[in-house]
């Protein structure tokens, strides 16, 4: 089997963020991680690395140098190959999805690619699927469960209400992976010994035929939120104290 | 000339609240709006979408989503009435569906909107969690979106008389992605990213029993019960019921956190909502920075005595 994962590098979610010339966040200080979501899709690759041994796993990410960190981070945890299409320019979901696209045809053959449902910087929820319908290929998301059988794929993800849909595939797929799915491990000492040697393989958008970026989603704007102002605490003896939020509720902000 | 489109999205053949908020946020844009309905009993539906002149039936002997025919079919409508807009909820389905369109005409999509203005082509959505706001510009001659459920106001579709109905079958070409079966929830939950009223526990509800109490004042408020990330760890709720950044992104009129710290990751879920009511008993606790309202003390003597005097208002 050869089985892909897309990871994309984010910044910690504790993180304060600030933002630079009102369109990109201050990297000053910022602890970068594996976007929790391609966690979940690294996982699920190495378990089915441990059931079909002659598995290989490639790991690609796109964007700038800082980007190899995650790659090694996905090598130390158990994957055994590691792709960086490395650009310095901001560039939209559909670009990002066509490059690599393109970087893993250009692989040759795939059958299983995992990727995180959603990144956890731009909360875009599109790049796993604008990948399948570029490659052609069937794809679930939001994937709380996972399973493969002689050839086919079964999955199950969570809709709303609590429910869930069960799917079935065949492969090549794409799977968007979701919490729930599996609990990813913790890289070995030896994983990361091994991982320091092992090369990365480094494409431009050029060498994916992406010659020219043409951005449909141009950011123009990045800034906060306004603050609620600081809320207030209703004192007093508590029975008294939950008769006074009660009327507050219902007759000044009117919500009951 | 350029239309717009919305995407009606039925649960269990009925409308999902929702949908009235897109259709009125369509009509703001000032283009003929479309309305896209897979059913096979508009008649039913009529009665809610009066004032809307453009509807597009979608009919077949069987209507159950399946991604690769729902796709297929709204895709060649959207070129067909040259629906250069097109809007639909972030909901599950629309998350798995509407990616799939965008690809297949090469529009632009944006998920999670917050603002829309068609005039300029900009939107608005939280990015990193919410922690911050991105305004793009699009620039596709086919755009779409789906829109933060809660956010736009929902207005009088107006009266443009009778409604010109368009039907069409649904598009079988190709079936990839496979729906075979629908796993039910045990109860009949509220959806929580509609809800108006959510009542949620953390960690210091202590045990899985006592998320019953948390029920009650839901179901007298007819609101839904969510969770923090640490009482689904706990096993105290289930996952589906988790909201924050790796759980659900709710925006209820009135939130009511019990035994919640505030994390920054549970904040992500819900900070939009209108007023958030904080229970717990560290005064310290980080949630009383972002709560409108909020009571020091021990939960499982403030909340019993909650219920008994929503109970007077609502009994
Ligand atoms: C990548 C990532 C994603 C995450 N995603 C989410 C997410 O989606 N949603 C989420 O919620 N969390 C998420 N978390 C976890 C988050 O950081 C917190 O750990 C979690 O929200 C804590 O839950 P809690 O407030 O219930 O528990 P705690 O932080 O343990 O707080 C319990 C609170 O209960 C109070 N309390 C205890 N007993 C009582 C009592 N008798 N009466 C009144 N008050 C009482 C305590 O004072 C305390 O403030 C995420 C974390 C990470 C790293
Ligand atoms: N630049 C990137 N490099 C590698 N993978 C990416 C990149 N952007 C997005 N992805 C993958 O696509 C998923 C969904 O991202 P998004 O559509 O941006 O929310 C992520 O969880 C990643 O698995």
């Amino acid at each position: 089997m050869n089985i892909f994962v897309c990871i994309k590098q984010v910044p910690d979610t504790e993180a304060t963020l600030s933002v630079k010339d009102g369109k990109t966040i201050n990297e000053n200080n910022i602890k970068w991680i594996i976007s929790p979501y391609d966690e979940y899709a690294i996982e699920e690759a190495l378990k089915v690395k441990e059931k079909i041994p002659e598995s290989k796993v490639t790991l690609i990410t796109l964007g700038p140098k800082r980007c190899e960190s995650v790659l090694r981070s996905g090598l130390a945890m158990g994957a055994e190959n590691a792709i960086h299409i490395e650009t310095e320019e901001y560039i939209d979901n559909k670009t990002i999805a066509r490059a690599i696209a393109y970087a893993i045809k250009q692989e040759g053959n795939y059958n299983l690619i995992f990727i995180g449902k959603q990144a956890i910087d731009d909360d875009a929820f599109l790049t796993h699927i604008y990948i399948a319908e570029y490659l052609g290929i069937p794809v679930a998301t939001n994937v709380t469960l996972f399973k493969y059988e002689s050839e086919k794929v079964f999955v199950e993800r969570e809709i709303d209400g609590g429910e869930k849909e069960k799917i079935e595939m065949t492969t090549p797929c794409v799977i968007g992976a979701a919490k729930g799915l599996n609990t990813p491990r913790y890289p070995s000492l030896m994983g990361m010994m091994k991982a320091k040697k092992i090369p990365i393989k480094k494409l431009s958008l050029q060498d994916l035929e992406i010659e020219e970026i043409d951005n449909k989603i141009i950011i123009e704007k990045l800034f906060a939120p306004a603050e609620k102002p600081q809320g207030k605490i209703i004192e007093g003896e508590i029975e008294n104290a939950v008769k006074e939020l009660v009327r507050v509720l219902k007759d000044e902000v009117k919500v009951l | 000339m350029a239309n717009i489109g919305v995407y009606v999205e039925l649960k269990e053949d009925k409308l999902k609240k929702s949908n009235k908020e897109a259709i009125s946020l369509a009509k703001r844009s000032e283009k003929d709006v479309h309305v896209i309905i897979f059913t096979n009993n508009l008649d039913q539906h009529l009665d809610e979408l009066k004032g809307i002149k453009n509807i597009i039936q979608i009919k077949d002997q069987d209507l159950t989503y399946q991604p690769d025919y729902y796709s297929d079919t709204i895709a060649n409508i959207i070129k067909d009435y040259d629906l250069n807009d097109f809007i639909g909820i972030c909901s599950a389905q629309c998350k798995d569906l509407f990616p799939r369109v965008a690809a297949k005409i090469d529009a632009s999509l944006v998920n999670d909107c917050i603002e829309i203005d068609f005039k300029n082509n900009s939107i608005t959505k939280p990015v990193f969690a919410g922690r911050l706001l991105a305004k793009y510009r699009v620039e596709n001659e086919f755009k779409m979106y789906t829109i933060r459920p809660n956010i736009f106001p929902v207005q009088a579709f107006g009266s443009e008389g009778n409604p010109e109905i368009i039907t069409k079958e649904l598009n079988k070409k190709e079936l990839k992605t496979k729906i075979i079966d629908i796993i039910k929830s045990d109860s009949k939950k509220i959806d929580l990213t509609e809800a108006d009223a959510i009542v949620s526990g953390g960690r210091g509800m202590k045990e899985k029993e006592n998320f019953k109490i948390l029920e009650e004042i839901a179901q007298l408020l007819n609101a839904g019960v969510g969770a923090s990330r640490a009482a689904v760890d706990a096993g105290f709720a289930t996952s589906d019921m988790q909201v924050g950044q790796t759980g659900k992104v709710v925006n209820p009129k009135l939130y009511i956190a019990c035994g919640i710290s505030g994390a920054i990751q549970h904040f992500a879920g819900m900070k939009t909502s209108k007023v958030i009511v904080a229970i717990n008993k560290d005064s310290e606790a980080p949630i009383f920075k972002k709560a409108d309202y909020g009571i020091v003390g021990d939960l499982f003597k403030i909340v019993p005595l909650l219920k008994k005097e929503l109970e007077k208002i609502y009994t």
